[in-house]
């Protein structure tokens, strides 16, 4: 998962700004940002401007888990497949995907692929670069390594310290354009992942000096970064155009420019003042008013992230018959329309699910989806019913990191479980996400928690398997059923796209009654752009299709 | 006063000993696991967690860590960022625009406060002495951040006069915005001290003596007024100076300006231990250092001070 600090909540800078700017929205942002937009524009090229921030990680696909390296590898680098605004996967380098078996994938390559080295992109390229990042030898560097997992002969996480298996027993190069994929088990939706980053394949140079390399990667995508000097470190990154890539996405720009911010309040100044061109993320101290300020220029629509709270299988009172009423009581004590209005001025959508509404196969009407609706009448019964069984003692807290700006949702949610069941409810502030996060992975949380996901890739299965399955590596409550698994597996190995959608559908109904975690809503993605550009479109990743984007 | 300055450098030792390990207690106590907090909502797996404890040598006891990351100090080696890059390497890109920044802060800074200090110190009690007094008083009390935001909403966003961020591009006129914010949250206490010895030194015997010798105003006011006056300014806009060169966090993150205190407030984030010790232990020495130069600047402002 890349994870994003805007997503889980490692430090929004905007508590303090929402005084100020809250106050003084601009009633003509239109010729605000004409003003100065002539001095981007007198290069002559269309250089786009967005923002990010500096890589925490060594520039290779691999070692990268957080957004801001996530976006510049992303463009430097192409995969087997890409994802289109709608989250649709096509084939990029790869000409074929195939098997009989959704276990062994044969993958065909597209010629004429280089790096911008000018090496050639060969099967040994990608399985080469798979097996560099699933070596246990690799791990401190590693950081995606899990997405090999599902490979037969993956053993990064268990091998003795220092040791090194180079090569999974899963990937068989054929020759130059050919490589099989054996998985550990069957899964249909592996294709659909082929496109995250922890897949991009790697030049031979990068064998030779990784740590050279994450410093000026070498790649094969659409933009390429031309020297090292063009990454002027904490300041921004440089990308131009790669005259080499020979995949179908066109190009229709002269080269991105990503800009590091600190705060989403300074990027959010430069696009009023026309000195970024898009940005994909909105402080929340202008969230009531970047609608009029940007016009039809803002964008706020459903991401592929889904938050919720966890609580935990065995929280006292939370488990059994009468664990599954208090878990539908709570959940239907929540009034998400309101929350999710008031407090994100919209930038949320309630949830209707466990996956996301850009997701192939996402429903609002799964059947027991009933339980997310607000409906305080049958939330006191269904209470009463369990207290019937055991009679309900203490409060009922819900763990947050306090430097994400969590605290006001979840004090909304908490009030709205007082005010409906009448017991008492609060927040369980942690000073920062490290801290929360040690005592969740420990087990130490003494209550309910909040959790959230992005999706890797688009697929229904990617927000349930790792999170509800027994044993996952997230799946912080410990939650186990054997029913909800064997619908996964089942998912996971149907024949067809429709039909795995169906077990997807199906394991999600058992989760709406045991209710592992309480859906809460979608986050949005929201951003903006200047009216200095034109096309802009946010893919089902929350990032702009930036080759995409031309400048007026 | 060459035995002075070592004396003073000499003091400065036990101070940066005793920094680094109380920064270095901190950092190491903060709650939270930074290793973790890599990974988002993701719990890696046990063998990367090991590898990365080792590669961090998070998994030894506080003093050994403290140890490892002293020896490595004298040896230079200020260690790495989690990116992997060298964090002296950083200290070099960081601080030049820490210090263009300060410097600049602090010439209108002192520019400000001795002209204003010095009529209204002329003009005591009139209307120019009470405006500047309110005006720096509202100035001083309002939080710097709230200075930057209206200054950049209003000068660079509406406006159009600046840019609203510094960014890449840290040249003398894209920082002026920051400076003339810092600036004007700083002069009002040396302004003040201005004005108060201005009144002070216009009532000293050599003033009278000028004036009784039949020299004009527009002598005796820069020879004898101004330039007495200065000593108290110029100490407190080096310490002033002393302090911007730590960082102007606020504002170097509200400017988005690539300095020391922007590094160091997302290297505080991300629990990077060894990039906070190092920052903070050259921001120590650059205090120490400005420090003795203010209290060696005394003598050379006024030859009654002597050191020995």
């Amino acid at each position: 998962m890349k994870f994003s600090k805007s997503v889980i909540g490692g430090a929004a800078l905007a508590s303090a700004s929402a005084l100020v700017l809250v106050g003084c929205s601009p009633e003509g942002s239109e010729s605000d940002s004409t003003a100065t937009a002539g001095d981007s524009a007198s290069t002559g090229a269309a250089i786009i401007k967005t923002n990010g921030s500096e890589p925490q990680n060594p520039l290779i696909p691999v070692a990268t888990n957080e957004t801001g390296g996530g976006k510049i590898i992303d463009a430097l680098f192409a995969g087997l497949v890409y994802y289109d605004a709608t989250g649709a996967a096509h084939n990029e380098v790869a000409e074929s995907i195939e098997t009989d078996d959704s276990q062994t994938f044969t993958v065909t390559l597209k010629d004429g692929w280089t790096f911008t080295d000018g090496t050639p992109v060969t099967a040994s390229s990608f399985v080469d670069a798979w097996n560099w990042g699933a070596d246990p030898a690799n791990s401190a560097t590693a950081l995606n390594s899990y997405f090999f997992e599902q490979i037969e002969g993956f053993d990064g996480y268990n091998s003795e310290e220092g040791a090194s298996n180079p090569e999974m027993s899963g990937l068989k190069v054929i020759d130059d354009s050919t490589f099989t994929i054996t998985l550990a088990a069957p899964n249909a939706e592996f294709p659909l992942a082929l496109g995250y980053s922890a897949f991009y394949p790697l030049p031979e140079s990068f064998f030779a000096d990784p740590e050279a390399f994450g410093k000026a990667p070498v790649g094969n995508g659409i933009y390429t970064l031309a020297s090292a000097d063009d990454w002027k470190h904490d300041v921004q990154i440089d990308l131009s155009v790669n005259d080499s890539y020979a995949g179908e996405r066109e190009v229709m720009n002269d080269g991105l420019s990503i800009v590091f911010y600190a705060s989403q309040d300074a990027a959010y100044a430069d696009l009023l003042a026309g000195n970024v061109d898009v940005i994909d993320g909105i402080p929340d101290a202008n969230l009531a008013t970047f609608g009029d300020d940007l016009g039809e220029r803002a964008v706020n629509q459903p991401a592929a992230i889904f938050q919720s709270f966890t609580i935990p299988q065995n929280l006292e009172h939370f488990s059994g018959e009468e664990g599954n009423l208090r878990r539908q009581a709570l959940s239907m004590a929540i009034n998400r329309d309101e929350i999710t209005n008031v407090i994100f001025q919209d930038t949320r959508t309630p949830a209707s699910d466990f996956t996301s509404p850009v997701i192939d196969g996402w429903s609002d009407s799964i059947p027991g989806s009933e339980v997310l609706e607000y409906n305080p009448e049958k939330a006191v019964e269904l209470w009463a019913e369990a207290d019937a069984i055991s009679p309900w003692s203490g409060t009922f807290s819900i763990g947050y990191n306090s430097d994400g700006g969590h605290q006001t949702w979840v004090e909304a949610v908490t009030n709205s479980i007082e005010n409906t069941l009448g017991i008492d409810a609060s927040g369980l502030p942690y000073a920062t996400f490290a801290d929360f996060r040690t005592d969740v992975t420990n087990r130490t949380i003494t209550g309910a928690f909040r959790t959230g996901w992005q999706a890797d890739y688009p697929s229904l299965e990617n927000f349930l398997g790792p999170i509800y399955y027994t044993g996952a590596g997230s799946n912080d409550g410990d939650y186990s059923s054997e029913e909800f698994d064997t619908l996964v597996d089942e998912g996971k190995t149907a024949s067809t796209p429709e039909e795995a959608i169906e077990k997807f559908q199906q394991a999600q109904e058992v989760l709406f009654t045991d209710l592992p975690a309480i859906p809460l809503w979608y986050s949005n993605v929201t951003g903006g752009y200047a009216d200095t550009v034109e096309n802009v479109q946010f893919d089902w990743h929350s990032v702009p299709l930036f080759y995409e984007i031309t400048k007026k | 006063m060459l035995m002075y300055v070592v004396r003073r450098l000499l003091q400065a030792v036990p101070v940066v000993i005793g920094t680094t390990f109380l920064i270095y207690f901190m950092v190491f106590s903060m709650p939270g696991d930074p290793i973790l907090a890599m990974f988002g909502d993701k719990t890696p797996s046990p063998a990367v967690y090991d590898a990365l404890a080792a590669q961090y040598h998070l998994d030894q006891p506080f003093i050994v860590q403290y140890g490892l990351y002293m020896k490595d100090l004298f040896t230079g080696n200020l260690g790495t960022t989690f990116s992997g890059e060298d964090v002296g390497t950083v200290l070099a890109r960081t601080f030049p625009v820490t210090l263009k920044l300060a410097a600049m802060a602090i010439t209108f800074e002192f520019i400000t406060a001795v002209v204003l200090g010095l009529f209204a110190g002329l003009r005591k009690g009139k209307l120019f002495d009470n405006i500047t007094l309110v005006i720096g008083l509202i100035l001083m009390s309002v939080p710097i951040f709230v200075l930057c935001f209206i200054a950049q909403y209003f000068v660079a966003i509406k406006w159009g006069w600046a840019s609203p961020t510094v960014g890449a591009d840290t040249s003398f006129s894209n920082m002026l915005l920051p400076a003339i914010v810092l600036a004007l949250s700083l002069f009002t206490t040396s302004m003040r001290l201005m004005r108060g010895t201005v009144i002070d030194t216009r009532s000293r015997d050599w003033v009278r003596t000028a004036y009784a010798k039949g020299l004009p105003a527009r002598r005796v006011i820069p020879v004898h007024v101004l330039r007495n006056s200065l000593i108290p300014v110029v100490t407190n806009s080096a310490a002033n100076f002393g302090v911007l060169m730590v960082g102007a966090t606020v504002t170097e993150g509200i400017f988005n300006i690539p300095g020391v205190g922007n590094t160091l407030y997302q290297a505080i984030v991300r629990g990077e231990g060894p990039t906070v010790v190092s920052f903070v232990t050259v921001m120590v020495l650059a205090y120490v250092a400005i420090n003795i130069l203010v209290d060696l600047l005394y003598a050379v402002l006024d030859p009654r001070i002597r050191y020995a």
